[in-house]
C-alpha cells in the first residue's frame, strides 16, 4: 500500500463546552476519492477548515505529502499543492472565466509580485489557465463574466481554478449542491476521472454521488469518525445506520 | 507632582471620557443594530450643541437648552435616518461613508449658513457654577462633576433600556438576527429610525454638555467622532460595555498623558524640551494606546473575535 | 457610448488643450487651478490603487499627503535658512532641489505607510476605515503640537524649489512638471493593474477567500498596495506643497482625506482615470459653486449624496456605461 498524500491524525477541537472535532484521525491515498460524510453539525466544516488552513486544532496533527502543515496559513498550504474546492461559489464575480483561472495560475506560480508585465499576455500563466479550462471543458467561454455562468459552469470553473494549482489533493466541499441531475452526472464523470491525477477528499450530502464514486468513506458524527470503510462496509456497517440513517431518512 | 493636581486630572480625565462615551455609545449601538459606520456622528454633536446655544440664549433656561439639544438631534437624526440612512443598510462600507461624509459637508456649510461663522457660547448656569469641596479637601468644578454624573445615569440607563426593556430585547435581537426579528413581525424599520434618533441624542446631549465649557461652533463634532472611533476600536464594536471602558480609558489617557509625560520627560531634560517633547507625544498617546490595542487584541479589548 | 478608452484619450486631451488654452489668453491663475486639479488627481489615483483595486477604504490618506508635504516643507526651509537637518550622526542638510524632495517624500511616505498598514491591516471592515482616520489625526495633532517646524502656523517656502533646466516659477513650466508626474504615475498603475500584482489585487477585494485558496498572501499583497498607495499620495502633497510654497497641518486633517475619496467617487471608483476626473470636477464646482455661493459645501454634499445614493460608477461609469472598471 501506497504512503498517504493528506494526514489527519489525532485533531481536537473544541468550541467552549461543544467538541467540534474529538480525536479525528484520516487520511487520503493516492488515487483514490474519499468521501466524508455525517449528518449537519456533526463537525464536517471545522474538520475541514483544519485541512485547508483557517483554523489551528487546538491539538493533533495535518501532515501533506509527509510535511506538517497544522501551522502553516491556507495560502502556504494551497502553495504545497492542496487545492481546494467551495460549498458557495468563491469566485470573483467581476472577472472573466479566464481571468480566474489566470488568478489560480498567478497565485500558484508565487508571480504575485510582478508588477510590470501583463498577467493576461504571459504565455505560462495563460497556457497553464487554459489548460484547465480544457479539462473541464470552459474552453469556449474564456471571455464569460463570471457572474453570468450557470451554476453548474461555476462549479467547473472552480473544479479549473484548483486545477491551475497543479494539486496534489483536492478538497472538494459538497461540489454536487445545486446541481441538476444531468450535471452531477456529468461532474460524477469528471471527479472519477480527475482522482487518478490527484487523490479527492470529498465532502458530499448527494449519497447517490457518494456511493457512485467513494473508494472509501468515513462518517463522522458528533466530532467523531464512527466507521471508514469502503461502500459496501459503510452501507452494512451497523454503528452507521443507528447513527447515520436514524437522523436522516435518505437510505 | 501635586496630589491635588493629579486627582483633578483623574477627575477631568473622567469628565472627557464620559464625553467619549455619550458619543461612542450612540455609535456603538448604531453600528451593532444596523451595521452602519455614520460618520455624520459628529454633525448630531454639532446640531445638540447649537440647539442648546440658541435655545439658552432665547430662554435663559440650562435646563431647556438641554432638553432642546435632546429633542433636536433626536429630530433631526430620525430625519436623516428616514430620508438617507435607511438607504446605506445594504450598502457596502464605502456608500456608507461617503454618503455620511456628505452629510457633514451639508449640515457644518448649513449650520455656518444659519449660525454664520462666529463661534457662540453657552455658559454655564449660576447654580452649576463654582467649585464643590471633595472628600480630602480637593476643589472641583461643580460643572464637570456634574457632567460626570449624567454620563454614569445614562450609561446605568442604556444598560437597563437594552438589558431590561422590550425596546431593549429588540434591538440585542436586531443585532443577532436582522431577518428573525422582521419574520416575527416587529416593525424593523421603527425600531431602526428609534435606535438611530436615540444614538443621535446621546450624541446632541453631549454636545450641548460639552459646548457649555467650549466654544460651540462649526466643526467641534468631528475630532470628537474621531476621539469616539478610538474609543470604540479600543472598546470593541457594538459592545456598550466596551465603550464605556474604551470611552474613560481615553480619557484618562489622554488628560494624564498632558498633565505627566512633559513631567516625567522633565526628569531628565531641560524644561522647554521637555514640555515640547512631552506635549508632542501626549498628542499621540491615545493613537499609541490603540496602536497597542491593535497589535495584541485586534477586536478591542470587548469585541467579540 | 464611449469606450473607457477614448474618455481617458479625451480627459487628457482636455488636460494639455486647457492650459494651452490659458496660456494663449494669458490668464495665469487658470493654469494654477489646473496644476491643483492635477495634483489633486495625483493624491486621488494613489488612493484609488488601495481604495478601488484595493477595497481598503482608507479615510487617513491625509497622512501621506502631509508627509509629502512636510518632507518638502523641512528640507526647503533648511535650504532656505542654511541650516542643517541634523548635524550627527551623520550630517543631512537640507535641499531645494524638486527630485531630491520627491524622492524623500516618496520614501517617507511609503515608510509610514508601511508602518500604518500593518497596524490597519489587522483589522478590516468598518474597523480598517476608523484605524486609518484616527492615525491620519494623530499626525495632525502632532504637527499642531510640535512647534520646530511652525506647530499650527504651518511653513512657508519663500522660492518655489529648483528642476533642473526649468523655470519653476513659471505657471505652466510648474504645470508642465505635474502633468508628466501624473502620467508617468498613470502608466505605472495602468501596467500595476494589468500585472499578476493586479489581477491578484483586485481578485483578492472580489473574494478574499478565493485568493487564499489560490496560494496568494493576502496580506502581504494589500500591504504592498497600500504603501505604492501611500507613496503616490505622499509624491502628490510634496507637489502639492510646492504648489502653495506652504505647508501647515492643515494637510493632514481628515477633511484632506475626505477630498481625495471625493476625488474618487465622482470619477468612477477603481477606473484609472476616475480621480483625475473627478480632481477636475473638484476644482471645476468649487470655482463655479464657490463663486456662486460662499458655503459651496452644501452644493458638494448634495452632489456627493447624490452619486452615491444614485449614480455609482461616477462620471465615467456614466459615460461609459461600463459595470466593471478593472480591465482600464
Amino acid at each position: 500500500m501506497r504512503d498517504s498524500i493528506l494526514q489527519v491524525r489525532d485533531i481536537h477541537k473544541s468550541f467552549g463546552a461543544l467538541k467540534a472535532s474529538d480525536g479525528i484521525t484520516l487520511d487520503l491515498k493516492p488515487g483514490e476519492i474519499h468521501a466524508l460524510i455525517g449528518p449537519n453539525g456533526a463537525g464536517k466544516s471545522t474538520l475541514i477548515k483544519q485541512i485547508a488552513g483557517g483554523l489551528k486544532p487546538d491539538s493533533g496533527s495535518v501532515t501533506f505529502e509527509g510535511h506538517e502543515i497544522t501551522g502553516l496559513s491556507t495560502a502556504q498550504r494551497a502553495r504545497l499543492g492542496l487545492g481546494r474546492t467551495f460549498q458557495i461559489s468563491a469566485l470573483p464575480m467581476g472577472y472573466t472565466v479566464l481571468e480566474n483561472a489566470v488568478l489560480g495560475a498567478v497565485g500558484q506560480s508565487g508571480s504575485v509580485f510582478r508588477f510590470f508585465k501583463p498577467a493576461m499576455k504571459d504565455p505560462v500563466l495563460l497556457g497553464r489557465a487554459r489548460d484547465a479550462l480544457q479539462r473541464v471543458g470552459l474552453d469556449g467561454l474564456e471571455d464569460t463574466i463570471t457572474a453570468e455562468l450557470s451554476h453548474g459552469q461555476r462549479r467547473q470553473l472552480e473544479v479549473a481554478v484548483a486545477l491551475t494549482l497543479a494539486p496534489k489533493a483536492f478538497l472538494m466541499d459538497e461540489p454536487m449542491a445545486g446541481m441538476g441531475a444531468e450535471g452531477s452526472k456529468e461532474l460524477t464523470g469528471f471527479l472519477r476521472a480527475l482522482k487518478t491525477q490527484a487523490p479527492i477528499l470529498l465532502v458530499e450530502h448527494d449519497m447517490d454521488a457518494v456511493f457512485a464514486l467513494a473508494d472509501r468513506i468515513s462518517v463522522l458524527v458528533y466530532g467523531k469518525i464512527i466507521a471508514t470503510g469502503s461502500v459496501d462496509d459503510i452501507r452494512t456497517n451497523k454503528d452507521v445506520r443507528e447513527a447515520y440513517l436514524g437522523e436522516e431518512d435518505t437510505a | 507632582m501635586d496630589l491635588l493636581l493629579l486627582i483633578e486630572q483623574i477627575l477631568n480625565g473622567l469628565q472627557f471620557g464620559v464625553m467619549l462615551f455619550l458619543m461612542a455609545a450612540g455609535l456603538t449601538l448604531i453600528f451593532g443594530v444596523m451595521g452602519l459606520i455614520n460618520l455624520a456622528h459628529g454633525s448630531l454633536f454639532m446640531i445638540g450643541a447649537f440647539a442648546a446655544a440658541a435655545v439658552a440664549g432665547w430662554t435663559g433656561s440650562f435646563l431647556l437648552a438641554l432638553i432642546a439639544s435632546l429633542a433636536a438631534a433626536a429630530m433631526v437624526g430620525a430625519l436623516v435616518e428616514i430620508t438617507v440612512i435607511r438607504r446605506l443598510y445594504d450598502r457596502e462600507h464605502l456608500d456608507q461613508v461617503l454618503a455620511t461624509f456628505a452629510l457633514i459637508l451639508i449640515f457644518s456649510e448649513g449650520t455656518r449658513w444659519i449660525f454664520g461663522s462666529f463661534p457662540l457660547f453657552l455658559d454655564i448656569p449660576a447654580w452649576l457654577k463654582g467649585t464643590i469641596s471633595l472628600p480630602g479637601g480637593i476643589q472641583y468644578s461643580l460643572y464637570r462633576l456634574t457632567i460626570i454624573g449624567i454620563g454614569l445615569v445614562v450609561a446605568v440607563g442604556l444598560f437597563l433600556l437594552i438589558s431590561k426593556t422590550r425596546v431593549g430585547m429588540r434591538i440585542r435581537a436586531g443585532e443577532n438576527d436582522r431577518e428573525m426579528i422582521g419574520a416575527l413581525g416587529v416593525d424593523i424599520s421603527a425600531l431602526y429610525t428609534l435606535v438611530f434618533a436615540l444614538g443621535a441624542a446621546l450624541a446632541g446631549l453631549s454636545g450641548a454638555l460639552v459646548g457649555a465649557i467650549q466654544s460651540v461652533e462649526v466643526g467641534m463634532g468631528e475630532p470628537v467622532l474621531i476621539l469616539a472611533f478610538v474609543v470604540i476600536v479600543i472598546g470593541g464594536i457594538g459592545s456598550i460595555k466596551g465603550a464605556l471602558a474604551g470611552a474613560i480609558l481615553v480619557g484618562l489617557t489622554d488628560t494624564l498623558g498632558r498633565t505627566l509625560l512633559p513631567v516625567i520627560f522633565g526628569a531628565f531634560m531641560e524644561p522647554s524640551a521637555a514640555t515640547t517633547v512631552g506635549s508632542a507625544l501626549a498628542s499621540m498617546l491615545i493613537y499609541i494606546l490603540m496602536a497597542g490595542v491593535l497589535i495584541f487584541r485586534p477586536t478591542g479589548l470587548f469585541g467579540r473575535a | 457610448m464611449m469606450r473607457e478608452r477614448h474618455l481617458n484619450m479625451i480627459i487628457l486631451a482636455l488636460l494639455v488643450l486647457v492650459p494651452a488654452y490659458a496660456l494663449w489668453a494669458d490668464e495665469p491663475f487658470t493654469i494654477t487651478l489646473a496644476t491643483r486639479a492635477v495634483i489633486f488627481a495625483l493624491a486621488g489615483v494613489g488612493l484609488n490603487l488601495a481604495l478601488g483595486q484595493g477595497g481598503l477604504v482608507s479615510f487617513g490618506h491625509a497622512a501621506y499627503f502631509g508627509m509629502g508635504g512636510y518632507a518638502m516643507g523641512i528640507l526647503a526651509s533648511h535650504a532656505q535658512s542654511y541650516t542643517p537637518i541634523m548635524e550627527s550622526p551623520f550630517l543631512i542638510e537640507g535641499t531645494n532641489s524638486m527630485p531630491v524632495i520627491w524622492l524623500v517624500a516618496i520614501i517617507t511616505s511609503a515608510l509610514l505607510a508601511l508602518l500604518i498598514g500593518a497596524l490597519s491591516l489587522r483589522t478590516s471592515g468598518v474597523y480598517f476605515i476608523m484605524v486609518t482616520l484616527a492615525f491620519g489625526q494623530m499626525f495632525y495633532y502632532f504637527t499642531i503640537s510640535w512647534p520646530a517646524y511652525g506647530g499650527e502656523d504651518g511653513l512657508s517656502i519663500y522660492v518655489r524649489n529648483q528642476f533642473p533646466g526649468l523655470n519653476t516659477l513659471d505657471p505652466i513650466q510648474f504645470y508642465g512638471i505635474c502633468f508628466v508626474i501624473l502620467c508617468l504615475v498613470l502608466f505605472l498603475v495602468n501596467r500595476l493593474n494589468k500585472s499578476p500584482f493586479g489581477l491578484a489585487l483586485m481578485g483578492a477585494h472580489q473574494n478574499e477567500e478565493r485568493a487564499v485558496t489560490v496560494g496568494i498572501n493576502v496580506n502581504r499583497l494589500r500591504l504592498v498596495a497600500f504603501v505604492i498607495s501611500g507613496a503616490i499620495t505622499g509624491l502628490a502633497g510634496a507637489l502639492f506643497a510646492d504648489l502653495n510654497r506652504f505647508v501647515s497641518p492643515t494637510m493632514f486633517s481628515w477633511q484632506i482625506s475626505g477630498e481625495i475619496m471625493i476625488f474618487i467617487i465622482l470619477g468612477g471608483v477603481a477606473r484609472l482615470f476616475g480621480p483625475v476626473v473627478g480632481a477636475a470636477l473638484f476644482i471645476l464646482l468649487e470655482h463655479v459653486l464657490g463663486g456662486l455661493s460662499e458655503y459651496w459645501f452644501v452644493y458638494l454634499g448634495a452632489i456627493l449624496l447624490f452619486v452615491v445614493l444614485f449614480a455609482k460608477g461616477g462620471i465615467i461609469g456614466q459615460l461609459s456605461k461600463k459595470e466593471s472598471g478593472h480591465e482600464g
